[in-house]
Formats: structure tokens, C-alpha cells, sequence
């Protein structure tokens, strides 16, 4: 699961898995911040920021998910750049970076850490 | 060095071609100069009637913008020389600029001939020539009914066609006993006669015209030298063509008996500092009313002032091909048999309309020339044997009898030919030219081999041979075409429609898994979801298919810049009642939408909040509307005119029919968006031309116009049918559509696909009509399973509270997204603009 997991702390329990469709997001509202989820097949999860620095719009989380070259990414559902789920940063345009967040789950519970 | 004076005078096809060539050559020691009397630069004369086909006089130019300014040329744009003085070495002008030359050269071309008849000038009488006369010609029409070509040549047919399209009774009246009397023979012409008048083109021949006879000042009628006349309301000429050699002759030049300037293999006239060029010019007795021996001309003309290559002008071949009225000619070679020891080998099929001859030389192993009419697809191979001398097989008549069904044709391919076979006439381009491009330059598709050998960029008949040419060669190079959909599936979308279908296949997982590696994408995602949506039509928000979806399928409307939605429901035929409006209205202001009329004859919604969507689509539902596919790669309208309704001018009811069009069409998903609309007269008022498919009234049914688009890339559509009845029209447009999807590439309009499908309108012809195929039984099959199993996305979704649950912006908040801020604008709420947010200092957390 996410590497970042092992520093986390103050994990916050958002949603069922079966709440997520597999292969796609959700957006979730973790101490005002707005998370989008993603469950890539069947049980993967990654947490980035669901704000499209593009666009300007809280949308990520809409967007298409799959994979380059076995990388997994979402595309925004506004002007479709690509994401690089693992870490933030956009395929498309290197300057640009999106948070990313600890995210795991727990029996069935998915959890989201901002720290 | 000080530089040359150089004048050109005429900006037509070849005077554009000889600069080009100049610039090529390195004009560095040369102040070119040219006068051209249109008001617009050199434009593709060749194409001329494209005008009528929707082509703008830019689309026509030859001329890339700037590129006389970048190349230092002088141009005098509308001015004409009117005199040459040859001891002073100057041209004056119409304006009367006077310039020096050091070097001149005609390129002036030719004037339409009218013969003298009585009454040639009266009102209503064109020619067709330049842009300007067919402007003149589309804007009389307008005021006409029945139009009157005088001249069944080349060019006469060509304008016979133009006032057909016109929508003009059109009549051809030809002075000798049969059409095309330069290029067919007796039978030949008989079966041109025959198919012309099989498209309601109406043929006289053996008529000469005694007299034009006007009534208020308008043509009104020509009397015939057999007693007979002809009511008309517009004619046009088009009895031959004059060189212009008037300056020529007055400044003393030698021009020949009837007319042209004499030239040698230099293109020099009888004063050696003056060339001539095109169609003015004279050579052995013999004028060039065709482009490409200009063409030749010019490239002589220009490699002889800049010293550059040795090459002659030593006559031309006057082969031609042409598509007159729909209906192919090609006349190539000694087509007369004129050859001493000729022989002729012909076949004539009046029930295909096919008229095919053969000159052989006297032994029967070479071919000399011959004449296709009706069906000339085989032009460029013969022409090649002629020009190659390439032994004929030992039927010879092999090669003009339609293969059986099974056996392959007799006709030699494009890999016989030598290298140094000139496969493109018109701009001189060898195959070993368009091998090298293939080999060297790693081209892989016929675009851009056009754009780089300029091969079949003239008159386009080369345009099949060239394309067999990169087939063969890319074969030979072992490389494979590919039109893959992306990294995770190494098919077509061609190829994965039929994969979805033959092997039953239903949801993403099952392709990926049988066809394709990876977790997918962006781009394949949602086009197979179009196609399993266009194959079995399940709906799209099962779980197998929504994670597929683009956003706005994924939540059935259309995602704005701000993340809200806008919803737009279906109103098909553009007819609303008044209750509908009503509720619509109710909608809108209860939930503060934005409203406004579409471009598509509906009412857009703006500014839903996804939560909002599925509480507004249960009101709407209740209303009576249903979804209207704004989102999806979907048909989305057919746009009516009120027709015979209301209108005192329709023909038929053209709101019903659009109406049961969109009703049975919605919901479609396609490779890319589709759109209609049903006109009900010629006024056109509902743009049909501008339609995937369009449908126009007539008296007797309707037509039937494909691959028309408006958008980006504006196209208009062509006519697949005409006069049909409702049922035909149906049959035809089930059969059309599911033709597209299954073959259009990925986000493909059926304007982009069409002008992609090898074969063109013909090709699409056998296809629909007469089932070539032998697919159409299954094409209608599927559009049946289509239609029986629509339902309104919008319900099913909001019947399912499992789906329902989807339309939220949080997973753990009932909450909307804080972040959206709307502004009102005449009296209306729309988005905030980022540099708004500032103002009132609501920024980013
Ligand atoms: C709403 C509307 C403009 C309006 O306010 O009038 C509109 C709005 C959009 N058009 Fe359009 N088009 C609208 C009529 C048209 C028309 C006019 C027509 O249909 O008569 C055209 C030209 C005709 C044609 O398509 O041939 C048109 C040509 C396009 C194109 C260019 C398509 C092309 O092939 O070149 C796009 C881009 C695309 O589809 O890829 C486009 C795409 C869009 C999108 C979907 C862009 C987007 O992805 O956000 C716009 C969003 C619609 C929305 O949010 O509701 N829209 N668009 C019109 C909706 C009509 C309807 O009732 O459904
Ligand atoms: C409707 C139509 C269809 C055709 N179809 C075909 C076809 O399919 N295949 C084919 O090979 N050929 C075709 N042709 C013939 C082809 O267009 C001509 O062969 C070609 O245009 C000749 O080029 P040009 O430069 O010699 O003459 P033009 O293109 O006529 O150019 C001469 C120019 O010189 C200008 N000019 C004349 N005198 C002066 C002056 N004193 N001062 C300034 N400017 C002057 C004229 O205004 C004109 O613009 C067609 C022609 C027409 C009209
Ligand atoms: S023209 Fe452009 S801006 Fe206007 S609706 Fe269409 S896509 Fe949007
Ligand atoms: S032969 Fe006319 S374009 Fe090639």
C-alpha cells in the first residue's frame, strides 16, 4: 500500500470500500481539505488533492483512472492532463506537482492521514 | 551584379507555377514583377465548380499567404497589361504604370469563345471562367428555373453540372452530332448522352443556335437552325476556348492562324526576351487547353531564364480524366486510332452504362490510347502501360472486362511500372520520386505523401495509384500500419468493434483481459464503452461500465469550467410546447440555473450542482422530458424548419419526420457526436447540408445528404439519394450509421471518416444502396436491437438509488463543494472568474 503510511498518523476514517466503484474516485472532505480517493482495481488505493490546478476546480476525483507504462494516473476531467497517482506530478507538464496523501485501509474502512 | 527586370504578365495556374519555379531556381538576381488582372492571386481554375461545392475563393487560392511578400515579388493585383513595347522594352498598364523589363513573359491564358449569335449579350448570358463569373452565375440562378449550357465539351458539362446543383432545369446544347466531341467517339458519346440524361440532365446535339430572343430585357428563349427552340431563363457558355493574344499581336509577335503565340522548346516567342506560357501560347500549330503540359511550360520557361536544367517543351499528352455530372470520362492516347495499323477493341454495357475502348498498335502487344466513359477506375494503369510501353498480356480485352467474381483483374499493377514511370501527371512526379519520399522520409499515410511529392494535389485522378504505390511499398518494407487505440490495446477501433461483436464480448475487463494489457486509460476507456454502448446498448452506469465513462456520460451532463454541470433535455424537432416551456422555466428558477437557447434548438440548463442533477431530472422527468444526450458521443439533435405546417413555401412536413428521426436515432452512441436535421423545401432553412446526415424535401420524397459537419473544420454534406420515400430514407439512414460506427476511427466525425473512405461518394453508394457488401441485412438488424432496446438513461438512473447515491461531491458529506461561487449577469447567476475571487477575497484554503 502507500509507502507513506509508516509516518502517518491522525488517520481519519472516510468511507466503506464498497462506496468506491472499483477503478474509480471519490472525493472526500478530511478537515476541510477535499481528498480525492482512488481504488485502481480491486483493492489499490491513492489519495491526492481533488483540486485541478488547471482548471481551477475541485474535480479530480471525476476524472478517468488507469495507467502509463504500468504507472497508475487519473485524468482530469476538465482539460484531461495526466497524474501520476503515487506521487502528484503531472505527465504533462513537469512544473506541476498535486499533494498527496497517506491513505490505507482497515478491515473494510478507508482511512486518510493529511499529516 | 544588378538585377533583372522580370514581368509576368497573368496570375493564372501557370503564370503562379513559373514564379514558384523562379523562386525555386534561386531568383536572387531578379526583381519579379507580375500583373494580374483578377482581383485575387492565382487560384485552382482546375477545381473551379469546388466554388459551387461550397469551396471559398481562399479554399480555391494556390497562392500561400505571404509568399509573393516574402519572396519580394511585386504584384499588381487587379491591373491588366494593356501594352507591350518591345524597342522600349516596357509594359504599360490599365492604371498606367509603366515598367521596364528585361525579360517578359505571357502567361495569359485563354477567354471563353461565345459564338456570334443574336442576342449573345442580352441579359442572363454567362460565361464560366473565373470566380467572378460564378459568382454571377450563383447570384442570377437565385431568379431562374431552367438554365441552358451552350457547349456539350469538357467545360460544358462541367457547367451543366453546376446548374443542375443549382437547382436549375438544366439543358445542354451542342452543336455537333455528340458530347465530348475532342476526347470520345460516336459510341462513346451516345453512352455519356445516355447517363447524362439518366440524372435529369436534358442533352440537344446537332442544335445550332440561331438566335437568343429577350422579353423584359431578360433571356427568354433560343431559336434553333431546325426551327426548334428552347425556353430558358439563364444560359451559359461554354462553346471552346480563345488564347489571349491581343497584346502579343499588337506589339507584332508571331501568332498563329487561329490564334495562340508561337513558341519554341524554350517557350520563347519569335522575339527571344519574350516567353509565353499555358494557354496563350502556340506549340507545332497545337494550344494546351489542359494544366499540366502549362505547367511543364512554366518549369521550361523558368529552368531556361535561370540557366539552371536543360528541359524542353515538346508537346504534351492530352490524356484526361474527369468526373462529369458523377459520371467518369477518361480519353487517353491515340483514342481516335489514328495510328496507322491501329486496332480497336471496345465493349459497350448500356446496362451498366459503361463504354470501354482499347487502341492496340498493329500487333497487338502495346497499347496506343483509348476512352472509358462510365467507368474509368482503370485509367491510371492503362496510361502507364501506354506511357512505359509495357508489353500487354495476351487478351488485351482482358484488361476492360469487369473481372468475374473471384478471379482477380488482369490489370498490372503499380509494380510493373518502372521507376522512372511519371505517375502524376499534372505535377510531374515519378514513382521512383514517391518510392524515395516512402523510403526516405518514413511517410506512412497518403496525407502527407501528397503534401511532400505534391503528387496528386492537381486534378486528384493520380490519387489511387499513388495510394496502391505506398500500399505496396509499405508492404514491401515490412512495415505494418498501425492504428492502434493506445498502449494498452495494439487493435483499431475498427478492429475492437468487431472483436466486441464476434466474440460476444461485454464489458471493459473481459477486452482487456482477452485483448489488451494494462489498467487502460483515458482514451480507451471511453471509446469502448462507446462501442459495447453502440453494440449491445446496455445501460452506461452499471458497474461494469461507469468507471469507463467521461465525466460528463459518468454523471449524464456536461461538466463546466467551475465543476458544475449543465443539463439539457431532449426536444426533439426543436418543438416545445408551451406547458414544456412552462416547466422547464420552473426548473430553472427553483434551483437558480442558468438558461439559454442552444445552438441546437434546445434549452441548456447551466450551473447544476452534481448533487442537484438527479432532484432536477426527477422534475424534469415528471414533465415529460427525457435525457438529450448533450453529454455523450451520442446523436444529439435533429434541427427542423417548420415546414408545410406553416410555411407557405414547404413541400413536405418536415417537423413530423424530424421528430420520428430523433425519437428513433436517440440515445446512439457513435464514435463521435451525430447530428441532423430535416429541411422542408430547398430554402434549407434547417441547414441539413451542414449534418452527419441531413434531410431535405422535395416534391416527390426526400434527400438524402451524408458526412456534412459544421464545427472546426465546416464540410458540407453530399447527396447519397435522392427522392425517397420515408421508408427508403429510413432503411438508408439505418444503414449509413451503422456503417460509421462500425468502421470510424476513434472520435471521428462521419465528415473526417468520409474524406478518409477510399472510393469516396461511389464507394458509399455500393455500401448503402446497393448493399456491395452484402452487410446491409446486418446493419439494419443492429439498428433494430438499438432502437427496441432504448430507455431514457436519466430514469433508469433515478428509479436506482444504488446509482443515485453516486451524485455527491463528498463520500462523507452531504455538503456542496465550498469552492463554488456564483456571480450574477443580466439577471442571471454564472460562474465566478478566478480574477473575481480576489475582489471578494474568497481565496484558496
Ligand atoms: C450548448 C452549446 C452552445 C450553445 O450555447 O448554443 C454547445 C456547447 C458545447 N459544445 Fe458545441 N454546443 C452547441 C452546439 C454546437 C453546434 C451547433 C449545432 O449543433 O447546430 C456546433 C457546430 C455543428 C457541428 O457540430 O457540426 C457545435 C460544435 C462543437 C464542437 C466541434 C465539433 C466538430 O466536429 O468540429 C465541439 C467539440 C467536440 O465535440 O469535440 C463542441 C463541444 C461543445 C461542448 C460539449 C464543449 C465541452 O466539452 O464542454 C460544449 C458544452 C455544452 C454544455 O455544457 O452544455 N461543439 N456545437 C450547443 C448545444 C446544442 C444542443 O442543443 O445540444
Ligand atoms: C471550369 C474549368 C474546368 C477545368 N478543368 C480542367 C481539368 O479538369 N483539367 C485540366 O487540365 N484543365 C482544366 N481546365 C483548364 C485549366 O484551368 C487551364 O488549362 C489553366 O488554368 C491554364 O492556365 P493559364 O495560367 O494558362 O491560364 P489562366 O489560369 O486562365 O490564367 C491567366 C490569367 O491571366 C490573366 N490575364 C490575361 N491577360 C492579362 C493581362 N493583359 N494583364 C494581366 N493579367 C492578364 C487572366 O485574368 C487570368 O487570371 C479547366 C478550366 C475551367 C475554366
Ligand atoms: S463554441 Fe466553444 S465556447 Fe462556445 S459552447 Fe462551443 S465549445 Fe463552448
Ligand atoms: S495526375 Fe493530376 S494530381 Fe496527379
Amino acid at each position: 500500500m502507500q509507502p507513506s503510511q509508516s509516518i502517518a498518523t491522525n488517520w481519519l476514517t472516510v468511507c466503506d470500500l464498497e462506496d468506491i466503484l472499483p477503478n474509480t474516485g471519490v472525493c472526500a472532505l478530511v478537515e476541510g481539505q477535499q481528498v480525492a480517493i482512488f481504488r485502481a482495481g480491486q483493492d489499490a488505493l491513492y489519495a491526492i488533492d481533488n483540486y485541478d490546478p488547471f482548471s481551477k476546480a475541485y474535480v479530480l476525483s471525476r476524472g478517468i483512472v488507469g495507467d502509463r507504462n504500468g504507472v497508475p494516473k487519473v485524468a482530469s476531467p476538465i482539460y484531461k492532463q495526466n497524474f501520476n497517482l503515487k506521487t502528484g506530478e503531472c505527465f504533462d507538464d513537469a512544473s506541476v506537482v498535486v499533494r498527496t496523501f497517506a491513505v490505507q485501509l482497515v478491515g473494510n474502512q478507508v482511512q486518510v492521514s493529511l499529516t | 551584379m544588378t538585377k533583372q527586370n522580370l514581368i509576368v504578365i497573368g496570375n493564372g495556374m501557370v503564370g503562379h507555377k513559373f514564379l514558384e519555379r523562379m523562386i525555386e531556381n534561386g531568383s536572387e538576381n531578379w526583381n519579379l514583377i507580375t500583373f494580374c488582372e483578377e482581383s485575387r492571386l492565382a487560384y485552382d481554375r482546375v477545381n473551379l465548380s469546388g466554388f459551387f461545392a461550397g469551396k471559398t475563393a481562399e479554399d480555391l487560392s494556390l497562392v500561400e499567404p505571404n509568399f509573393y511578400q516574402d519572396h519580394h515579388v511585386q504584384i499588381h493585383i487587379g491591373d491588366q497589361a494593356v501594352q507591350i513595347d518591345r524597342a522600349g522594352k516596357q509594359v504599360t498598364s490599365a492604371r498606367g504604370i509603366t515598367i521596364g523589363y528585361d525579360k517578359l513573359v505571357l502567361a495569359t491564358g485563354s477567354f471563353p469563345f461565345v459564338p456570334p449569335i443574336q442576342g449573345k449579350e442580352t441579359k442572363g448570358t454567362f460565361v464560366y471562367r473565373t470566380i467572378d463569373d460564378l459568382e454571377a452565375i450563383e447570384a442570377y440562378a437565385k431568379s431562374c428555373r431552367v438554365g441552358v449550357v451552350v457547349g456539350g465539351g469538357l467545360l460544358g458539362l462541367e457547367c451543366a453540372n453546376a446548374l443542375k446543383n443549382l437547382g436549375l432545369e438544366t439543358h445542354v446544347v451542342e452543336f455537333m452530332p455528340r458530347l465530348m466531341p475532342v476526347q470520345v467517339d460516336d459510341a462513346g458519346g451516345a453512352l455519356l448522352k445516355q447517363n447524362i440524361e439518366a440524372i435529369g440532365v436534358s442533352v440537344h446535339t446537332s442544335k445550332s443556335t440561331t438566335e437568343i430572343v429577350s422579353k423584359n430585357g431578360r433571356v427568354h428563349k433560343m431559336t434553333f437552325a431546325d426551327g426548334t427552340e428552347l425556353q430558358t431563363d439563364m444560359i451559359v457558355f461554354s462553346a471552346g476556348i480563345r488564347p489571349r493574344d491581343e497584346m502579343a499581336r499588337s506589339c507584332g509577335l508571331a501568332v498563329g492562324e487561329r490564334g495562340g503565340i508561337v513558341i519554341n522548346e524554350n517557350c520563347q516567342t519569335s522575339d527571344t526576351d519574350v516567353y509565353a506560357i499555358g494557354e496563350c501560347a502556340l506549340y507545332e500549330n497545337r494550344i494546351y487547353g489542359l494544366v499540366a503540359p502549362g505547367y511543364t511550360m512554366a518549369t521550361v520557361a523558368a529552368d531556361h531564364l535561370s540557366g539552371a536544367q536543360q528541359s524542353q517543351f515538346t508537346g504534351a499528352d492530352m490524356s484526361t480524366k474527369l468526373k462529369l455530372l458523377g459520371i467518369d470520362v477518361a480519353s487517353f492516347g491515340d483514342a481516335f486510332a489514328k495510328t496507322p495499323g491501329a486496332k480497336e477493341i471496345a465493349i459497350a454495357d448500356s446496362i451498366q452504362g459503361t463504354y470501354k475502348k482499347l487502341v492496340v498498335n498493329q500487333t497487338g502487344k502495346l497499347l496506343l490510347g483509348g476512352i472509358l466513359v462510365g467507368d474509368a477506375s482503370t485509367y491510371g494503369n492503362l496510361l502507364q502501360l501506354i506511357q512505359n510501353q509495357i508489353a500487354l498480356p495476351p487478351h488485351p480485352e482482358d484488361l476492360i472486362i469487369p473481372p468475374r467474381s473471384g478471379s482477380s483483374s488482369a490489370l498490372m499493377g503499380v509494380d510493373s511500372f518502372p521507376d522512372t514511370a511519371q505517375i502524376c501527371s499534372c505535377n510531374n512526379v515519378t514513382k521512383a520520386a514517391i518510392c524515395d519520399a516512402i523510403q526516405n522520409q518514413g511517410i506512412t499515410e497518403i496525407g502527407s505523401l501528397k503534401q511532400c511529392t505534391k503528387a496528386g494535389t492537381g486534378c486528384g485522378g493520380c490519387v489511387p495509384l499513388v495510394t496502391d504505390l505506398l500500399k505496396s511499398e509499405l508492404k514491401k518494407a515490412g512495415i505494418e500500419v498501425k492504428n492502434h487505440l493506445c498502449e494498452h490495446f495494439a487493435y483499431s477501433r475498427q478492429e475492437l468493434y468487431h472483436l466486441v461483436r464476434s466474440q460476444n464480448i461485454h464489458s471493459f475487463d473481459h477486452l482487456l483481459q482477452s485483448h489488451g494489457t494494462g489498467r487502460g486509460c483515458e482514451i480507451c476507456k471511453p471509446a469502448i464503452a462507446s462501442i459495447l454502448a453502440s453494440a449491445w446498448n446496455d445501460y452506461i452506469l452499471d458497474s461494469a461500465h461507469a468507471g469507463l465513462q467521461d465525466t460528463n456520460d459518468a454523471f449524464l451532463a456536461n461538466i463546466q469550467r467551475d465543476g458544475t454541470y449543465s443539463v439539457v433535455p431532449r426536444v426533439p424537432g426543436g418543438e416545445l410546447t408551451p406547458d414544456q416551456l412552462i416547466a422547464l422555466g420552473q426548473v430553472a428558477k427553483e434551483f437558480g440555473l442558468y438558461t439559454k437557447i442552444t445552438g441546437g434548438q434546445r434549452v441548456d440548463l447551466f450551473g447544476a450542482r452534481v448533487e442537484q442533477l438527479p432532484l432536477i431530472w426527477k422534475q424534469l422527468i415528471d414533465a415529460g422530458f427525457e435525457s438529450g444526450h448533450a453529454y455523450g458521443k451520442a446523436l444529439r439533435t435533429v434541427k427542423s424548419c417548420v415546414g408545410s405546417t406553416w410555411c407557405r413555401f414547404g413541400v413536405q412536413d418536415s417537423t413530423s419526420l424530424a421528430i420520428e428521426v430523433e425519437l428513433r436515432y436517440r440515445g446512439l452512441r457513435a464514435p463521435h457526436k451525430i447530428k441532423s436535421a430535416v429541411s422542408g423545401c430547398t430554402r434549407e432553412c434547417a441547414e441539413a447540408q451542414s449534418k452527419d446526415f441531413g434531410i431535405i424535401a422535395t416534391e416527390k420524397g426526400w434527400n438524402l445528404y451524408v458526412c456534412g459537419n459544421g464545427g472546426m473544420k465546416p464540410q458540407h454534406a453530399k447527396l447519397l439519394a435522392a427522392d425517397l420515400d420515408k421508408e427508403t430514407l429510413i432503411r438508408y439512414i439505418d444503414r449509413f450509421l451503422m456503417f460509421y460506427i462500425r468502421t470510424a476511427n476513434r472520435l471521428e466525425r462521419t465528415a473526417t471518416w468520409f474524406n478518409k473512405l477510399e472510393g469516396g461518394m461511389d464507394y458509399l453508394k455500393q455500401v448503402i444502396i446497393e448493399d456491395s457488401l452484402g452487410i446491409c441485412a446486418e446493419l439494419e438488424a443492429e439498428m433494430a436491437h438499438q432502437v427496441d432496446t432504448y430507455a431514457c438513461e436519466w430514469k433508469t438512473t433515478i428509479d436506482d438509488p444504488t446509482k443515485v447515491c453516486r451524485f455527491r461531491h463528498f463520500v462523507n458529506s452531504d455538503d456542496s463543494d465550498p469552492n463554488l461561487v456564483q456571480v450574477e449577469e443580466r439577471g442571471q447567476q454564472r460562474p465566478i472568474y478566478e480574477h473575481e475571487r480576489q475582489l471578494i477575497s474568497i481565496t484558496r484554503s
